[in-house]
Protein backbone atom coordinates (compact mmCIF):
# COMPACT_ATOMS: atom_id res chain seq x y z
CA UNK A 1 0.00 0.00 0.00
CA UNK A 2 2.99 2.36 0.59
CA UNK A 3 4.58 1.46 -2.42
CA UNK A 4 1.60 2.32 -4.01
CA UNK A 5 1.73 5.49 -2.63
CA UNK A 6 5.53 6.31 -3.61
CA UNK A 7 4.43 5.31 -7.19
CA UNK A 8 2.14 7.59 -7.49
CA UNK A 9 4.22 10.43 -5.69
CA UNK A 10 6.77 9.85 -7.76
CA UNK A 11 4.80 9.45 -11.07
CA UNK A 12 2.70 12.43 -10.32
CA UNK A 13 5.89 14.64 -10.17
CA UNK A 14 7.52 13.44 -13.39
CA UNK A 15 3.98 14.18 -14.81
CA UNK A 16 4.37 17.39 -13.15
CA UNK A 17 8.06 17.94 -14.56
CA UNK A 18 6.76 16.81 -18.23
CA UNK A 19 4.21 19.34 -18.55
CA UNK A 20 6.26 22.04 -17.17
CA UNK A 21 9.23 21.45 -19.55
CA UNK A 22 6.91 20.68 -22.74
CA UNK A 23 5.36 24.09 -22.43
CA UNK A 24 8.70 25.66 -21.95
CA UNK A 25 9.32 24.16 -25.33
CA UNK A 26 7.12 26.43 -26.68
CA UNK A 27 8.70 30.16 -24.91
CA UNK A 28 10.69 31.80 -27.56
CA UNK A 29 14.32 31.30 -25.93
CA UNK A 30 15.61 34.32 -27.38
CA UNK A 31 16.45 37.10 -24.89
CA UNK A 32 15.80 40.73 -26.27
CA UNK A 33 16.71 43.33 -23.81
CA UNK A 34 13.38 45.57 -23.68
CA UNK A 35 13.54 48.78 -21.89
CA UNK A 36 11.80 48.51 -18.46
CA UNK A 37 11.67 51.86 -17.11
CA UNK A 38 12.99 55.30 -18.60
CA UNK A 39 17.00 56.18 -17.90
CA UNK A 40 19.08 58.58 -18.20
CA UNK A 41 21.32 58.91 -21.30
CA UNK A 42 24.59 57.81 -20.62
CA UNK A 43 27.57 60.97 -21.55
CA UNK A 44 30.26 59.50 -23.80
CA UNK A 45 32.72 61.24 -25.85
CA UNK A 46 32.96 59.95 -29.28
CA UNK A 47 34.50 61.02 -33.02
CA UNK A 48 32.15 63.59 -35.46
CA UNK A 49 31.90 60.87 -38.57
CA UNK A 50 32.64 63.40 -41.09
CA UNK A 51 35.91 65.58 -39.08
CA UNK A 52 36.70 63.03 -37.00
CA UNK A 53 37.43 65.39 -34.11
CA UNK A 54 36.08 64.46 -30.69
CA UNK A 55 32.79 65.62 -29.03
CA UNK A 56 30.92 65.13 -25.96
CA UNK A 57 27.30 64.00 -25.73
CA UNK A 58 26.24 66.87 -24.02
CA UNK A 59 27.12 69.03 -26.77
CA UNK A 60 25.36 66.53 -29.22
CA UNK A 61 21.88 66.77 -27.36
CA UNK A 62 21.96 70.04 -25.79
CA UNK A 63 19.14 71.43 -27.45
CA UNK A 64 15.01 71.35 -25.94
CA UNK A 65 14.21 68.41 -28.91
CA UNK A 66 13.20 65.27 -29.23
CA UNK A 67 16.31 63.41 -30.30
CA UNK A 68 16.13 59.83 -32.24
CA UNK A 69 19.44 57.74 -31.97
CA UNK A 70 19.69 55.29 -34.35
CA UNK A 71 23.01 52.38 -34.58
CA UNK A 72 23.00 51.80 -37.93
CA UNK A 73 25.81 50.21 -40.20
CA UNK A 74 26.44 50.12 -43.88
CA UNK A 75 26.93 46.24 -43.46
CA UNK A 76 23.41 46.02 -42.06
CA UNK A 77 20.97 45.11 -44.75
CA UNK A 78 18.14 45.86 -42.10
CA UNK A 79 19.35 49.66 -41.80
CA UNK A 80 18.03 49.69 -45.38
CA UNK A 81 15.00 48.95 -44.84
CA UNK A 82 14.21 51.43 -42.52
CA UNK A 83 16.06 54.15 -43.74
CA UNK A 84 13.12 55.79 -45.86
CA UNK A 85 11.08 55.95 -42.53
CA UNK A 86 14.37 57.86 -40.84
CA UNK A 87 14.02 60.26 -43.50
CA UNK A 88 10.32 60.32 -43.52
CA UNK A 89 10.76 61.37 -39.89
CA UNK A 90 13.61 63.87 -40.65
CA UNK A 91 10.61 65.61 -42.86
CA UNK A 92 8.40 66.05 -40.19
CA UNK A 93 11.02 68.52 -38.55
CA UNK A 94 9.60 67.61 -34.70
CA UNK A 95 12.81 65.52 -33.88
CA UNK A 96 16.71 65.49 -34.39
CA UNK A 97 18.05 62.89 -35.75
CA UNK A 98 21.35 61.34 -34.36
CA UNK A 99 23.12 58.16 -35.89
CA UNK A 100 25.81 56.52 -34.61
CA UNK A 101 28.02 54.37 -36.81
CA UNK A 102 28.65 51.13 -35.45
CA UNK A 103 32.31 48.98 -36.42
CA UNK A 104 32.11 50.23 -40.13
CA UNK A 105 34.11 51.59 -42.54
CA UNK A 106 33.98 55.25 -43.39
CA UNK A 107 33.86 54.86 -47.53
CA UNK A 108 31.17 52.25 -47.61
CA UNK A 109 29.12 54.38 -45.23
CA UNK A 110 29.53 57.58 -46.95
CA UNK A 111 28.44 55.87 -50.39
CA UNK A 112 25.43 54.34 -48.02
CA UNK A 113 24.38 58.14 -47.23
CA UNK A 114 24.88 59.35 -50.74
CA UNK A 115 23.08 56.50 -52.13
CA UNK A 116 19.94 57.26 -49.82
CA UNK A 117 20.15 60.48 -48.39
CA UNK A 118 21.47 61.53 -45.18
CA UNK A 119 18.98 62.25 -42.45
CA UNK A 120 20.91 62.49 -39.11
CA UNK A 121 21.61 65.80 -38.15
CA UNK A 122 24.49 64.14 -36.57
CA UNK A 123 27.00 60.89 -36.68
CA UNK A 124 29.23 60.05 -34.78
CA UNK A 125 31.37 57.15 -34.83
CA UNK A 126 31.19 54.15 -32.89
CA UNK A 127 34.65 51.66 -34.08
CA UNK A 128 34.68 49.12 -31.39
CA UNK A 129 30.76 49.43 -30.26
CA UNK A 130 31.52 50.61 -26.85
CA UNK A 131 28.92 53.74 -27.14
CA UNK A 132 26.56 51.23 -28.11
CA UNK A 133 26.61 48.95 -25.28
CA UNK A 134 27.04 51.88 -23.21
CA UNK A 135 23.21 52.38 -24.45
CA UNK A 136 22.36 49.41 -23.73
CA UNK A 137 22.19 47.91 -27.42
CA UNK A 138 23.27 44.98 -28.81
CA UNK A 139 23.46 45.17 -32.83
CA UNK A 140 22.25 47.09 -35.63
CA UNK A 141 19.87 48.59 -36.38
CA UNK A 142 18.55 49.35 -32.73
CA UNK A 143 17.00 52.95 -32.18
CA UNK A 144 16.39 55.04 -28.88
CA UNK A 145 13.97 58.12 -28.32
CA UNK A 146 15.18 60.29 -26.03
CA UNK A 147 12.51 63.08 -24.86
CA UNK A 148 13.33 67.09 -24.00
CA UNK A 149 14.16 65.95 -20.19
CA UNK A 150 17.42 63.90 -21.44
CA UNK A 151 15.95 60.46 -20.66
CA UNK A 152 15.38 57.41 -23.10
CA UNK A 153 11.80 57.03 -22.92
CA UNK A 154 11.82 54.34 -26.08
CA UNK A 155 13.76 51.46 -27.30
CA UNK A 156 13.47 49.83 -30.43
CA UNK A 157 15.57 46.66 -31.37
CA UNK A 158 15.27 45.59 -34.90
CA UNK A 159 14.36 48.12 -38.40
CA UNK A 160 11.58 50.17 -37.24
CA UNK A 161 8.80 49.47 -39.92
CA UNK A 162 5.28 51.55 -40.59
CA UNK A 163 3.62 50.66 -36.91
CA UNK A 164 6.70 51.86 -35.03
CA UNK A 165 6.87 54.79 -36.80
CA UNK A 166 3.56 55.96 -36.10
CA UNK A 167 3.96 55.00 -32.26
CA UNK A 168 7.41 57.47 -32.65
CA UNK A 169 4.82 60.56 -34.29
CA UNK A 170 2.61 59.83 -31.10
CA UNK A 171 5.40 60.60 -28.71
CA UNK A 172 7.16 63.32 -30.40
CA UNK A 173 3.51 65.61 -31.25
CA UNK B 1 62.95 4.44 -20.31
CA UNK B 2 63.46 6.35 -17.42
CA UNK B 3 65.12 8.73 -19.87
CA UNK B 4 62.09 9.10 -21.93
CA UNK B 5 59.61 9.75 -19.11
CA UNK B 6 61.92 12.42 -18.25
CA UNK B 7 61.77 14.16 -21.63
CA UNK B 8 58.30 13.70 -21.81
CA UNK B 9 57.89 15.46 -18.30
CA UNK B 10 59.84 18.50 -20.00
CA UNK B 11 58.07 18.71 -23.18
CA UNK B 12 54.88 18.94 -21.33
CA UNK B 13 56.06 21.09 -18.81
CA UNK B 14 56.85 23.37 -21.37
CA UNK B 15 53.51 22.57 -24.09
CA UNK B 16 51.45 24.08 -21.13
CA UNK B 17 53.26 27.29 -20.82
CA UNK B 18 51.91 27.54 -24.35
CA UNK B 19 48.24 27.03 -23.75
CA UNK B 20 48.62 30.45 -21.87
CA UNK B 21 50.62 32.18 -23.88
CA UNK B 22 47.79 34.22 -25.39
CA UNK B 23 46.16 34.82 -21.70
CA UNK B 24 46.62 38.88 -22.32
CA UNK B 25 43.76 39.42 -19.51
CA UNK B 26 43.44 40.00 -15.98
CA UNK B 27 41.95 37.50 -13.24
CA UNK B 28 39.38 39.76 -12.40
CA UNK B 29 38.76 40.44 -15.82
CA UNK B 30 38.41 36.83 -16.99
CA UNK B 31 36.07 36.15 -13.89
CA UNK B 32 33.75 39.08 -15.27
CA UNK B 33 33.93 37.84 -18.39
CA UNK B 34 32.76 34.62 -17.72
CA UNK B 35 29.92 35.76 -15.37
CA UNK B 36 28.12 38.15 -18.43
CA UNK B 37 25.96 36.28 -20.74
CA UNK B 38 26.68 37.38 -24.74
CA UNK B 39 23.40 38.43 -26.12
CA UNK B 40 24.34 37.18 -29.76
CA UNK B 41 24.79 33.53 -28.89
CA UNK B 42 22.76 33.34 -25.96
CA UNK B 43 23.98 30.09 -23.75
CA UNK B 44 27.80 31.55 -23.89
CA UNK B 45 29.60 33.55 -21.94
CA UNK B 46 31.03 36.89 -23.75
CA UNK B 47 34.58 34.91 -22.53
CA UNK B 48 33.94 31.95 -24.61
CA UNK B 49 32.36 33.70 -27.25
CA UNK B 50 33.99 36.06 -30.50
CA UNK B 51 31.03 37.64 -31.28
CA UNK B 52 31.12 41.54 -32.31
CA UNK B 53 29.19 42.16 -29.26
CA UNK B 54 31.20 40.10 -27.02
CA UNK B 55 34.66 41.70 -28.12
CA UNK B 56 33.19 45.10 -27.31
CA UNK B 57 31.60 43.94 -24.02
CA UNK B 58 35.04 42.83 -22.86
CA UNK B 59 36.18 46.43 -23.86
CA UNK B 60 33.63 48.12 -22.02
CA UNK B 61 34.45 45.92 -18.73
CA UNK B 62 37.98 46.89 -19.47
CA UNK B 63 37.54 50.57 -20.44
CA UNK B 64 34.84 50.45 -16.51
CA UNK B 65 37.83 48.32 -14.42
CA UNK B 66 40.25 51.07 -15.42
CA UNK B 67 37.97 53.86 -14.22
CA UNK B 68 38.06 52.43 -11.03
CA UNK B 69 34.64 50.70 -10.88
CA UNK B 70 34.28 47.44 -8.78
CA UNK B 71 33.35 43.84 -9.89
CA UNK B 72 29.50 44.92 -8.47
CA UNK B 73 29.93 47.81 -10.09
CA UNK B 74 29.96 46.63 -13.35
CA UNK B 75 27.45 43.98 -13.26
CA UNK B 76 25.24 46.72 -11.81
CA UNK B 77 25.74 48.68 -14.17
CA UNK B 78 25.10 45.99 -17.21
CA UNK B 79 21.81 44.78 -15.43
CA UNK B 80 20.61 47.87 -15.31
CA UNK B 81 21.33 48.12 -19.23
CA UNK B 82 20.28 44.48 -20.28
CA UNK B 83 18.74 43.26 -17.34
CA UNK B 84 18.91 40.23 -15.19
CA UNK B 85 19.10 38.48 -17.64
CA UNK B 86 23.41 39.27 -18.90
CA UNK B 87 24.37 38.03 -15.63
CA UNK B 88 25.65 33.84 -15.29
CA UNK B 89 24.99 33.97 -11.32
CA UNK B 90 21.03 35.53 -10.78
CA UNK B 91 20.61 37.36 -7.64
CA UNK B 92 18.42 35.92 -4.85
CA UNK B 93 15.12 37.64 -5.50
CA UNK B 94 11.25 37.13 -5.59
CA UNK B 95 12.29 36.11 -8.99
CA UNK B 96 14.58 33.40 -8.49
CA UNK B 97 14.18 32.03 -5.01
CA UNK B 98 12.39 29.08 -6.72
CA UNK B 99 15.79 28.53 -8.84
CA UNK B 100 17.78 28.73 -5.82
CA UNK B 101 15.68 27.01 -3.20
CA UNK B 102 15.10 23.49 -5.73
CA UNK B 103 18.67 21.98 -5.24
CA UNK B 104 18.16 22.64 -1.49
CA UNK B 105 14.68 21.15 -1.26
CA UNK B 106 16.29 18.67 -3.72
CA UNK B 107 18.66 17.65 -1.18
CA UNK B 108 16.70 17.69 1.95
CA UNK B 109 14.07 15.46 0.23
CA UNK B 110 16.85 12.84 -1.05
CA UNK B 111 18.31 12.71 2.54
CA UNK B 112 15.09 12.28 4.39
CA UNK B 113 14.34 9.40 2.14
CA UNK B 114 17.87 7.92 2.44
CA UNK B 115 17.50 8.49 6.44
CA UNK B 116 13.85 6.62 6.25
CA UNK B 117 15.22 3.75 4.70
CA UNK B 118 18.18 3.35 7.11
CA UNK B 119 15.41 3.60 9.88
CA UNK B 120 13.78 0.58 8.02
CA UNK B 121 17.01 -1.67 7.36
CA UNK B 122 17.83 -1.02 11.26
CA UNK B 123 14.41 -2.33 12.05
Amino acid sequence: MKNKYFLIIIGSFFFFCFIVFFKGLKNPSIYIPELQKEKSFPEFKAKDFYSDKKISSVDIFNDNNFYLINIWSSWCIPCRLEHNYLIKLKKQNLIKLVGINYKDNFENAKKFLDELENPYSKIIKDKNGTISIELGAYGVPETFIIDKRKKIIKKITGPINEKIYNEILLIIK
Amino acid sequence: MKLIKFLLIIFLYFFSFALFADEKNTALENKIFKNLRCIICQGQSIYDSQSDFAESMKLVVKQKLDLGMSEQDIYNFLKDQYGEWILYDPEFNTKTYFLWSIPILIFLLGGAIILRKLAVLKK
